[in-house]
């Protein structure tokens, strides 16, 4: 059970639409235990709808989607069907989510963000969480910041934090919608070298991310979304040698082809 | 008179002043909040009481809505009003005035809110209550702490239309002592004993503030 070629996401025939707008016409992903997927594509192709529908934050129209095989929702003559909020709030513990402006609370300092979660939905007493807490930081090199409050940081520094804080609840996959896209160009890549490490580790990860470069050498996969369908997907050689005239120019226009 | 028995009487005026003050912030700051979640409520129905309510307490004066709450049980059901009522009426008037205030500037900082605090709350697996009374509601407390000094401040000028009920508190006691004494000199520590009331009220409103200060 526990190998290398487990299925840690489902997602199959995802619809999404937003009033008249459909955003999301049929998507489906697989990833296995310890594989990177980004997903790049222009803006407004449906990348953060993705992620939202998949971490629950949005409801989907149609299609299913489950977390080691567990579902959350099922598709029913052409609806989707989610499990009762009590069962969805289990699986809640299989992912993480990294949002792209951080969204730290304010009113705590870094190791209460990194700790309450732990305890109030991991099941932590505080002893453990503070010292998971604290090696986490270490780690993201955050040691010194731990009693620090989040407007007292750089946009760097609180994007790691919020890793941390993911991390803490140890998910089996961690979701990025642009974790950089927020930050000064000189601080994207204390991040970036963070989720570098995390794929050393080889944790799960699904990335939203316009860093081209970075996604061609971290993924293993790479899907290219346009208006709510994938125009492409691959390993990245496949994707930046693609022939897709779409996808070329994009690739182009954002300059790491 | 003396001066002594001038200020003993004050004195009891200003213990109801400040009895009418406590109590109705005990009971119209909760009340607010309750308001405000009927006022954002998914039910239609629920929604539009909420908002009726608050137009009415914040679009008739205060004195009115005191003289309806004591002589209405009377008028409307034909109950008799004891004198004892005259306390409870002023308390019930203020609390249901200000909790529409209240309601209103809850709400408004309860949306000031970016809703990326709920969801990431909600992804990092909080319940609704955890994430009301735990991430949210800290901080609308330091976003509405201004607004609601104001409100306080006001409420402490507020209380002396009390006498419209002939409850006696400062204003009421004031009153009387300066017509019977033919002196203004009791208007004159009324007007003195409203003046520090409020300065104090500033003072504790503000160490609030520079406590919850620690972070933006
Ligand atoms: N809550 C919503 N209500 C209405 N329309 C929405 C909503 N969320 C997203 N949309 C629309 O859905 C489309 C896809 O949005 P989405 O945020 O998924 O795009 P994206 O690929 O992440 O774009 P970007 O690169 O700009 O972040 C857009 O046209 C957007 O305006
Ligand atoms: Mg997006």
């Amino acid at each position: 059970m526990e190998n290398q070629d487990q299925v840690l996401l489902s997602i199959d025939h995802m619809k999404k639409s937003f009033g008249d707008l459909e955003v999301i016409r049929d998507f489906s992903l697989h990833v296995k235990k310890g594989e990177v997927v980004s997903i790049i594509g222009p803006s407004g192709s449906g990348k953060s709808t993705i992620l939202r529908c998949a971490t629950m934050l949005e409801w989907m129209d149609d299609g299913s989607l489950s977390y080691l095989g567990e579902y959350a929702a099922k598709s029913e003559n052409g609806k989707s069907v989610y499990q009762p909020k009590s069962e969805l709030k289990k699986l809640h513990r299989h992912f993480g989510l990294v949002f792209q402006n951080f969204n730290l609370f304010p009113h705590y300092s870094v190791l209460k963000n990194v700790c309450e979660p732990q305890m109030l939905t991991g099941g932590a007493d505080k002893e453990t969480a503070e010292k998971n807490a604290r090696s986490l930081l270490a780690r993201l090199g955050l040691a010194e910041k731990a009693d620090a409050y989040p407007f007292q940081l750089s946009g760097g520094q609180q994007q790691r934090v919020s890793i941390a804080r993911a991390l803490a609840l140890s998910p089996d996959i961690l979701f990025f919608d642009e974790p950089t896209s927020a930050l000064d160009p000189e601080l994207t890549g204390e991040v970036l070298k963070v989720i570098r490490s995390l794929a050393d580790e080889h944790m799960t990860m699904v990335i939203v991310t316009h860093e081209m470069q970075f996604a061609k050498e971290l993924s293993d996969r790479i899907i290219f979304m346009e208006k709510g369908v994938v125009a492409a997907e691959g390993t990245p050689e496949e994707v930046f040698s693609s022939d897709n005239a779409r996808v070329r120019e994009f690739i182009g226009a954002i300059g790491a082809g | 008179m003396n001066i002594q028995t001038m200020l003993l009487q004050l004195g009891g005026g200003m213990m109801v002043t400040v009895e009418i003050f406590v109590l109705t912030l005990l009971f119209s700051l909760p009340l607010g909040l309750l308001v405000s979640f009927g006022r954002m409520s998914k039910n239609g129905i629920v929604r539009t009481i909420s908002k009726v309510y608050i137009s009415i307490m914040r679009g008739t004066p205060l004195m009115l809505q005191l003289l309806v709450v004591y002589f209405g049980p009377y008028y409307l059901f034909g109950m008799k009003i004891s004198a004892g009522y005259r306390m409870t009426a002023v308390i019930i008037g203020f609390v249901l005035n200000y909790a529409a205030y209240f309601a209103e500037i809850y709400r408004a900082g309860i949306e000031s809110i970016p809703v990326g605090q709920y969801e990431a709350a909600k992804v990092l697996g909080y319940s609704q209550a955890q994430t009301f009374f735990r991430i949210i509601f800290p901080q609308v407390v330091k976003r509405v702490l201004p607004p609601v000094t104001n409100e306080v401040i006001t409420l402490v000028k507020d209380t002396s239309l009390a006498f419209a009920l002939a409850v006696a508190e400062m204003f009421t006691m004031a009153k009387q002592v300066a017509s019977a004494q033919t002196t203004v000199m009791p208007l004159m520590v009324a007007g003195l004993f409203y003046y520090i009331f409020n300065l104090l009220v500033a003072f504790v409103m503000e160490s609030i503030e520079k406590k919850l200060a620690y972070y933006r």
